[in-house]
């Protein structure tokens, strides 16, 4: 019997974005408010696998060409670098530095380097776990 | 370094050039390169005689390890000096006699003459160091090297049996001795020998003394293979006779014989010391001498004589240790007996060495040891016959040959046993003298059965594999040399008397003035008269020897030691495997349950021995409604786990604890961990879902977990535990938190106002970079034990 996914792929296709809208919030208020890469990554993954659900694995492999290994050594690269950023400035391994901008729309903002950081676990969390969900779902 | 130092390293160094000189030269044959060192180095001995029979020593010191107190010192005494000269001397003889013994063509020189020139230059550091711990370190050496010679011919397994046999015997001497020798540095504070003889009077009362004298005695007697531990040297006979005739009876097992000498000083002020060296040594002369008589082997008797004799040296020397009793006579009375002990010490070497090198011809020109193959030889090895019977009489004790001065010193050492009058020797001392004329008679048979049933008697052809004819010259010459040895030192006693034997014994007994005289005639004494008994009782017991014969069989072999060392060997292997298949199942669950046991018994132990379980509730706060019914909930989940009929259950209960723990976060004010928790526990119940999924058809059965009383004793234990620590933890409080710090440095310094972020981020971003880089790791393993599959994997799926 050939299954029509017609509502469930319709769904998706409007709640992936609020969940990755959502994921990308998480992402950057965590410096602020509960969240973070961890979280964010999560989520962010989260959404990936319900495309996966609402499609499949050859759809998706064509929609997002990643490869999610690679991801996984950006996220260290982007980690290790900010940590190993510090050491050119002659302060200890792993120094944040950041300051504080005031743009006309937005107001006060701060731009921190622990931001690069997040973004590496971020980079990380998503490529472990969709490398994990897409080898042992693509294994027969 | 000193020449001294370079003459025991020399050995080494040609050991180095030989197996080179071998590829190089293939035509000459390997021992002639090494001959010329032993030669030098005898020459070069023979120089220090002058120094040492005016009772000088030589000592050159260089460091080793200086912080330890280890220094490579050597020094030449007169007893030093006699060993290294018989070490160098029949050295030379072994290598010459070996040049024509062993072919060129068919057997391994170079590794050969590497494995005796490191015996060599060990053995020489034996008898030269002061310094106990170089004594040691060559004292393994030998036992290594002996191990290699014995198992020279390693394709047959007999050798490979005695050489491990040998190996595991010596070292565990060895290894008691390293014990006995720090026994000795913990009372002295010194490594040096010359320094602790001149403190042994202050620790002649220290409780480690008696340790230190068993564990010392107890290397010499493995080394010097003295009863129970002479089993190793009869299988050790199957390594090559110049091996046989070089280590195991000239030089390696009178060791012991050096390190009992050597150690005199120290303890034989000692009764006990007299008594277990005096009682091992003639114990183990008797059953040599009485046991050599049923072999049937050229080199099974040998070795069984050169145990025998070793047990007679061993006894003169504790009954000479005796003797350091009376410092005020200087009289040398009693030092007659390690008078005797050095001189047989030299006649066993020499008349010993020529006998293996003959039993070598022996079997080199027929074919065969056996000597009841063998018989009416004396007319095709004319000269062969000569040198054995010299060396056959004077082991037995006969004029005018220098095993019978010998004998009648020891036989005089053994009747003054009965005049000194301590150490209950007076009473059971009396037992000396009678075992050691039984051992003689014995002693007379066997050689006498070691000459005439191979060279006289009936020839018989047929059971020869060659047929037999005099050896050549050169395999002739070293037994001919010590033969004649033999004979001059028979004849001229006094000539070694006061440059070698004098100065041997005064570094043994180094309090008395010794004045050597050895005669060869002195009257009708008691000696004598035991002689005489010998040679009458011997002669008659050779000539009826096939008829009681039997009393051999009243010894079972299954009451041998060496049946005790197999079945030691046997019981201590299935011992150790089976212990070892007792507790290492195989099982996970068997080896968790030995963890979790023993993380009970190690934490409650510390937790009571250490009074720490304390309960304190001034710090505690109160309990919310919700928090109870929380935990109420996922104490149910928890539980219903252990209990769940099908695992699709538990997995869901687990998920739903999982949850649980999230809103415990929530309540507990943590966002943060609640947002990844409830993340996490969905991601991971998924994956048990897959993993549920994918349980193999085969042998699939729904089946409740099986009750077992022990797990569930160690379970609720470890729970109780981890309560019990935590709890006492809590109530144990001793410092207040750092968290202060966080709290007011968050915006301050880190422009953050996410605590939990900021800490995982900036304060202790080093942690996270880890964990990712953990998750990292997880992935790619999964990635990797799913993608990369050997062939071997597909072909058992397909299976």
């Amino acid at each position: 019997m050939k299954t029509n996914d017609l509502i469930l792929q319709t769904t998706t296709k409007v709640v992936v974005f609020i969940i990755l809208l959502f994921a990308v919030y998480i992402f950057f208020a965590g410096h602020y408010t509960p969240g973070g890469g961890f979280v964010g990554g999560l989520m962010t993954s989260g959404a990936i696998v319900l495309l996966l659900l609402a499609f499949d694995l050859k759809t998706l492999q064509n929609f997002l060409p990643f490869n999610y290994i690679y991801m996984i050594a950006i996220g260290l690269l982007f980690s290790i670098g900010t940590g190993a950023g510090s050491l050119l400035f002659n302060v200890p391994f792993l120094t944040h530095a950041f300051t504080h901008i005031d743009l006309p729309i937005f107001g006060d903002l701060s731009l921190h380097t622990a931001t690069l950081f997040d973004l590496g676990v971020f980079l990380v969390v998503v490529g472990v776990t969709m490398t994990i969900i897409q080898t042992i779902g693509g294994d027969e | 370094m000193s020449l001294l130092h370079l003459a025991i390293i020399s050995p080494f160094l040609l050991g180095i050039l030989v197996p080179i000189m071998y590829k190089l030269l293939r035509r000459i044959h390997a021992g002639w390169f090494v001959l010329p060192l032993p030669i030098f180095l005898f020459i070069y001995f023979l120089s220090y005689i002058p120094i040492t029979s005016n009772q000088q020593t030589v000592i050159k010191s260089i460091a080793w390890i200086p912080t330890l107190g280890i220094d490579f010192t050597v020094k030449v005494d007169g007893l030093g000096l006699l060993f290294a000269l018989l070490i160098t001397g029949i050295g030379s003889l072994v290598v010459l006699y070996s040049i024509y013994y062993l072919s060129k063509d068919k057997e391994q020189l170079n590794t050969f003459y590497v494995y005796l020139l490191l015996f060599m230059g060990a053995m020489l550091g034996v008898v030269l160091s002061d310094n106990l711990i170089v004594l040691y370190t060559f004292w393994e050496l030998t036992s290594f090297s002996s191990f290699l010679l014995i198992g020279y011919w390693y394709d047959r397994e007999k050798s490979r049996y005695g050489a491990q046999k040998s190996m595991l015997i010596t070292v565990f001497g060895g290894l008691s001795m390293l014990g006995g020798i720090i026994l000795l540095y913990l009372m002295t504070g010194t490594f040096s020998i010359s320094e602790i003889i001149q403190q042994s009077n202050g620790i002649l009362t220290n409780p480690l003394f008696i340790p230190a004298m068993l564990c010392i005695l107890l290397g010499a007697f493995t080394k010097s293979a003295q009863f129970p531990f002479h089993i190793w040297l009869p299988d050790a006979m199957e390594a090559p006779t110049p091996v046989s005739a070089y280590l195991h009876s000239a030089t390696m097992v009178k060791a012991g014989l050096y390190l009992v000498a050597r150690m005199s000083p120290i303890f034989a002020e000692n009764g006990l010391w007299v008594w277990l060296v005096a009682g091992f040594g003639i114990v183990t002369l008797f059953w040599g001498s009485f046991s050599a008589v049923k072999q049937t082997d050229l080199k099974g008797i040998l070795a069984f004589s050169t145990v025998s004799q070793l047990g007679m040296i061993m006894s003169l020397l504790g009954i000479g240790g005796a003797a350091l009793h009376f410092d005020s006579i200087n009289d040398s009375y009693f030092s007659v007996a390690t008078v005797a002990a050095v001189f047989h010490l030299i006649n066993h070497a020499t008349f010993k060495g020529s006998l293996f090198m003959v039993a070598g011809i022996v079997d080199h020109e027929t074919g065969t040891r056996d000597i009841r193959k063998l018989g009416g030889l004396m007319h095709f090895m004319p000269i062969t016959f000569t040198i054995a019977i010299i060396g056959t009489f004077s082991m037995a004790g006969l004029p005018p040959f220098n095993g019978f001065l010998s004998k009648e010193m020891f036989f005089t050492a053994m009747v003054r046993v009965l005049e000194i009058g301590f150490f209950n020797l007076e009473t059971w001392g009396v037992l000396f003298p009678v075992i050691a004329w039984v051992a003689s008679i014995f002693t007379f048979v066997y050689s006498m059965i070691l000459v005439f049933k191979t060279f006289t008697g009936k020839f018989q052809p047929e059971k020869l594999a060659k047929k037999p004819h005099e050896a050549p010259i050169g395999m002739l010459i070293s037994p001919i040399i010590l033969a004649c040895l033999v004979i001059i030192i028979g004849f001229f006693p006094n000539l070694l008397s006061n440059t070698i034997i004098a100065p041997a014994v005064a570094a043994i007994m180094p309090n008395f003035k010794v004045d050597v005289h050895i005669s060869f005639w002195h009257g009708f004494t008691t000696e004598l008269f035991m002689t005489l008994g010998v040679i009458v009782l011997g002669v008659l017991l050779y000539k009826t020897f096939p008829k009681w014969r039997k009393v051999y069989k009243l010894f079972p072999e299954k009451f041998s030691l060496n049946r005790l060392y197999n079945s030691i060997l046997d019981v201590s292997q299935r011992a150790s495997r089976t212990i070892t298949n007792r507790y290492l199942t195989g099982f996970s669950r068997t080896y968790l349950l030995y963890l979790f046991a023993f993380f009970i018994i190690i934490l409650s132990t510390t937790l009571f021995v250490k009074d720490a379980f304390i309960i304190k509730t001034n710090n505690v706060s109160s309990i919310h409604i919700s928090e109870a019914i929380l935990a109420l909930v996922i104490s149910i989940g928890a539980i219903s786990i252990i209990f769940a009929k099908s695992r699709l259950t538990s997995i869901i209960l687990l998920g739903a604890v999982g949850y649980t723990v999230s809103i415990f976060f929530v309540l507990f004010r943590a966002p943060d961990l609640a947002l990844t928790q409830l993340a996490i526990e969905t991601i991971s119940v998924a994956l048990f879902l897959l993993c549920f999924y994918h349980l193999p058809k085969l042998k699939k059965r729904e089946e409740r977990m099986r009750f077992r009383i022990t797990n569930a004793v160690i379970s609720v234990g470890v729970g109780a535990i981890v309560t019990m620590i935590a709890l006492s933890a809590h109530s144990n409080k001793l410092f207040d938190s750092i968290a202060q710090y966080y709290v007011d440095n968050t915006y301050e310094k880190a422009a953050g106002k996410n605590m939990v972020n900021v800490i995982l981020v900036d304060f202790r971003g080093f942690d996270t970079m880890f964990e990712i880089t953990v998750l990292a790791i997880a992935a790619l393993g999964i990635f990797g034990m799913i993608k990369l599959r050997l062939e071997g994997g597909k072909k058992n799926e397909n299976q």
